[in-house]
Order: structure tokens, then C-alpha cells, then sequence
């Protein structure tokens, strides 16, 4: 099951750059959050905070308190715990090139030590099926590599391989963008259905997809955030005017 | 910024301001034609109704295009919606006149009497809140939009004071029934006029304020 994440006064730093400014918000348990706001604007860096991949890159750091359920991901777990629990999915899907489908799955539980193979038959079974892959690649999990699947499809068993490890949180960063309206819709249906199993965090520039699959809404702006709501609230009558200028398209 | 999608709103809203012309038009014939009884421009009224009937159609495809191409958001929504919303109304004010274009005409065949009932101070009033129900539109005035509903108020009151005097006007003289008839229905269609502004008012509240205020609902948005 999901977990809630609560984040206190987070600010990111890349070198000088201040690009998050006291953040503050609660995303609920088993629900799907979105993101918006224009390029630049900090939510991505939002989203790899939540599972500290901002403090890979050496000139990046970031103070303040991010809490998955009862966890603070920065004092009381290590990155690599976090990432475990923290599933990621990208703009563009990132399919290891040499592996087998089958392999892509389960490269996670794999780098974490499982090597039954009960397990991860059952694993790749469950995750694919999850990802609604599985009818469609269950004949070649061995034969087919990971890259010769269509965008759709890896995008998908990009899913299947972040939810084989079984995490809390799903943070997704523009995952349909790359797509075609067909594959972007089983990808926007594929998180309707997680995200009664799966807290979903989903970064977004196209807003009729936040209004489809989320239930709330953070409107990011020059690295703050300037209002987070129910996702029929920021769409239909926004409380802060920047909110209603960005999504009417009457920004800049 | 999106101009072409706001450009088609401007114009949306000027094709939608052009409609009301031609609605508050009909119905200032319409009393006209009571008040002179005048039969000629009762058939201006009349054949006014296509055009407006038309317009009504222009204006609703125009904002379902805006809807299915712009996906718009927040208050260009809610304005396209209310947009939509007013159209009707305005259409229905435009049979409302039509309405009461046809019982001046059946009036035409019975002597001219004085009847108990101000039609024409009922239908200023109702012209006034279509007038300021609209001018609340032009200026994205929620406030404005509230006076309405005061207004209608009185034009209630105005309409039920004249059912009370015609109906006891067909008691005494029955043979002034068929003049009476139709006055009382004239007034009556300048109560759903009266109506037809309120619901332009609340229209523009939700437009503005994104609030639902319709029967008198606390605002759910």
C-alpha cells in the first residue's frame, strides 16, 4: 500500500541556483498528485527530492524534511533504501538495450540480492500484468529485448520494472509525453488503477491529463509552490491568479 | 499566451452581445405593438425570430469549436458555459416576445379597453434587469449581476398584482375575458423575461465569482 508524504520547508539548491523555496505539502496516501507548472519551474526537482536523486549531481543539495509515512527520507534511511521504496518513471522510457524484457523487470529485485526463481517469475508476472503488458509480451519475456518493444510498451514495462520492487511511491516525471494519444491513454489508465495501491506523484505539462487522473493539484512557479488543491478546484476556479493565468494560457 | 483562442472569445462574446441586441429588441417591439396596438409591428417581431433562432445556433457552435479544440480552463470555462447559458436565455426571451407579439394580435379583434394591469411599466422593468443583467456581463461585474435579483423580486410582485386585478376584472364584466386573457398572459410572459435576466445574473456570478448560485444554492465550485 501507498504512503503518505509530507514535506516541510524543502529547499533545493543546484550550485547557486535556488531552484525549490520553502516547500510545504502534504500528498496523500494512495491517491494521484500531479504537478504543474512551466518549464523551470521546480517540479521536477520537487520530484527528485522525494526519492533524493537531486543529490546525485555534486553541485545539488537540498535541507529540509521530506517524510514517507513515518520515514524522513534525508535523516533516518539511506538513498538506496529510499529508491527502493520510491519507483520512478521517466519522459522517455529508459529500457536496459541488451536485457530480455524478463530482465528488465526484475533488474531492481535483482541489484537488491533475489535470485529465486520462483520469485521472480511470480514477480514479472505480477508486474507485467500490473503494468497491463503482460497479454501483450507474456510469449517473448526471454526471446524479445527490452528495446525492440514500441514506446508505448516500454514505456510501460518501465512501470512493470519500477513496481517489481514492490514500492509506496510512484513518481512519474511527464511519462506519457513521448507517447501517442493511444499508448498515453493506457499509461493515464494504468494510473487510475495503480494509485488505489500506489501513492502516484505525477509531473505533467499537459494539464487535461493532471485533470484526468489526479485528485490534486500543486501549481509550481519560479521554484515555489504557489497552490496545491483538489484538481477540480485548480481547474475549474483556482484560488491564486498566477494559477488561473498558467492554465488559461495567459502567462507572459 | 494563447492569442487566437482569446481573440475567439472576444468575438464569442460579441457575437453573444449582438444576440441581446436583437432579443431586448424584440421585446421593446413587442410593447410597442401593445401599447399602439399596432399590428405591423407585431409581424416585426415575428419575423425577427428566425434570426435570432440562427444566432442562437452560430453561437452555440462556435463554443462547442472553443470547447472540443481549446480544452479551456478556470474562468475561460466557466465563461464559455455561461456563454452558452445566456444564448439560451436570450433565445427564450426572443419567444417571449413572440409570445406576447401573438396576443396583441389576437387583441387586435377586441375593442381597445383600459385594463387594470401597467404592461408597460412591467415590461420596463423586465427590459431593465435583461439591460443590467447584460451590462454585468459586458463588465465581468458579479455585484452588478446580484442587483438582478432584486429587481425580480418586484417584477414578481408586479405580476401577481396584475393576475389578482384581471382575474377579478373577468368576474365582474365576463365579457372582457377574452382581453383580459390575454393580458394576464402578456404578463406573465414578462415575468419568465424578468426570469430569463435572473438566470443571465446568475450566470455571470458563476462566470466571475465561480460560484453556483442558481436556486438559491450555497455556491458548490
Amino acid at each position: 500500500m501507498g504512503v503518505g508524504i509530507l514535506v516541510e520547508d524543502l529547499n533545493a539548491w543546484y550550485g547557486s541556483n535556488h531552484t525549490l523555496q520553502d516547500i510545504n505539502l502534504h500528498i496523500p496516501a494512495n491517491h494521484a498528485t500531479a504537478l504543474i507548472g512551466p518549464s523551470g519551474c521546480g517540479k521536477s526537482t520537487f520530484v527528485r527530492c522525494l526519492n533524493r536523486m537531486h543529490e546525485t549531481n555534486p553541485i545539488a543539495r537540498a535541507t529540509g524534511v521530506v517524510k514517507m509515512g513515518e520515514v524522513d527520507i534525508y535523516r533516518e534511511a539511506s538513498p538506496v533504501e529510499i529508491r527502493r521504496r520510491v519507483g520512478m518513471v521517466f519522459q522517455r522510457p529508459n529500457p536496459f538495450p541488451t536485457m530480455s524484457i524478463y530482465d528488465n523487470v526484475v533488474s531492481g529485485l535483482k541489484l537488491n540480492g533475489f535470485r529465486n526463481r520462483r520469485i521472480l517469475d511470480e514477480t514479472v508476472e505480477r508486474s507485467l500484468k500490473q503494468a497491463a503488458l503482460w497479454e501483450e509480451v507474456k510469449d517473448d519475456l526471454k526471446k524479445k529485448s527490452g528495446a525492440s518493444l514500441s514506446g508505448g510498451q516500454q514505456q510501460r514495462m518501465c512501470i512493470a520494472r519500477a513496481l517489481a520492487v514492490d514500492p509506496e511511491v510512484l513518481l512519474m516525471d511527464e511519462p506519457a509525453s513521448a507517447l501517442d494519444p493511444v499508448s498515453t491513454s493506457k499509461i493515464e489508465d494504468l494510473i487510475f488503477q495503480l494509485k488505489s495501491q500506489y501513492t502516484i506523484v505525477i509531473v505533467t505539462h499537459n494539464m487535461q491529463q493532471a485533470a484526468r487522473v489526479a485528485e490534486n493539484t500543486g501549481f509550481f512557479l519560479n521554484g515555489k509552490l504557489v497552490e496545491f488543491d483538489s484538481t477540480h478546484k485548480i481547474f475549474t476556479n483556482p484560488h491564486d491568479k498566477r494559477t488561473e493565468d498558467y492554465i488559461t494560457g495567459r502567462f507572459g | 499566451m494563447r492569442v487566437k483562442f482569446h481573440q475567439s472569445l472576444d468575438e464569442l462574446k460579441e457575437r453573444l452581445l449582438v444576440m441581446a441586441g436583437m432579443a431586448e429588441q424584440a421585446i421593446q417591439r413587442s410593447i410597442e405593438a401593445y401599447r399602439t396596438r399596432d399590428l405591423s409591428i407585431c409581424e416585426l417581431v415575428l419575423h425577427s425570430e428566425p434570426a435570432i433562432n440562427r444566432l442562437e445556433r452560430e453561437i452555440d457552435q462556435l463554443a462547442l469549436d472553443l470547447l472540443a479544440m481549446e480544452q479551456p480552463m478556470a474562468i475561460d470555462l466557466r465563461f464559455i458555459l455561461s456563454v452558452i447559458r445566456i444564448n439560451a436565455d436570450l433565445e427564450r426571451v426572443g419567444d417571449q416576445a413572440v409570445n406576447i407579439a401573438i396576443r396583441v394580435r389576437e387583441m387586435g379583434a377586441f375593442a381597445n379597453i383600459d385594463l387594470p394591469v401597467d404592461i408597460p411599466k412591467l415590461a420596463e422593468m423586465a427590459s431593465a434587469m435583461v439591460r443590467k443583467a447584460l451590462q454585468a456581463f459586458i463588465e465581468g461585474d458579479a455585484e452588478m449581476a446580484d442587483s438582478v435579483f432584486l429587481m425580480d423580486d418586484q417584477v414578481d410582485k408586479m405580476n401577481d398584482a396584475a393576475y389578482y386585478a384581471l382575474s377579478s376584472l373577468i368576474k365582474e364584466k365576463p365579457e372582457l375575458t377574452p382581453q383580459s386573457l390575454n393580458a394576464l398572459i402578456i404578463s406573465r410572459n414578462l415575468e419568465r423575461v424578468g426570469d430569463h435576466a435572473t438566470n443571465i445574473a446568475e450566470d455571470v456570478i458563476f462566470w466571475v465569482r465561480g460560484a453556483d448560485v442558481r436556486h438559491n444554492a450555497t455556491p458548490a465550485v
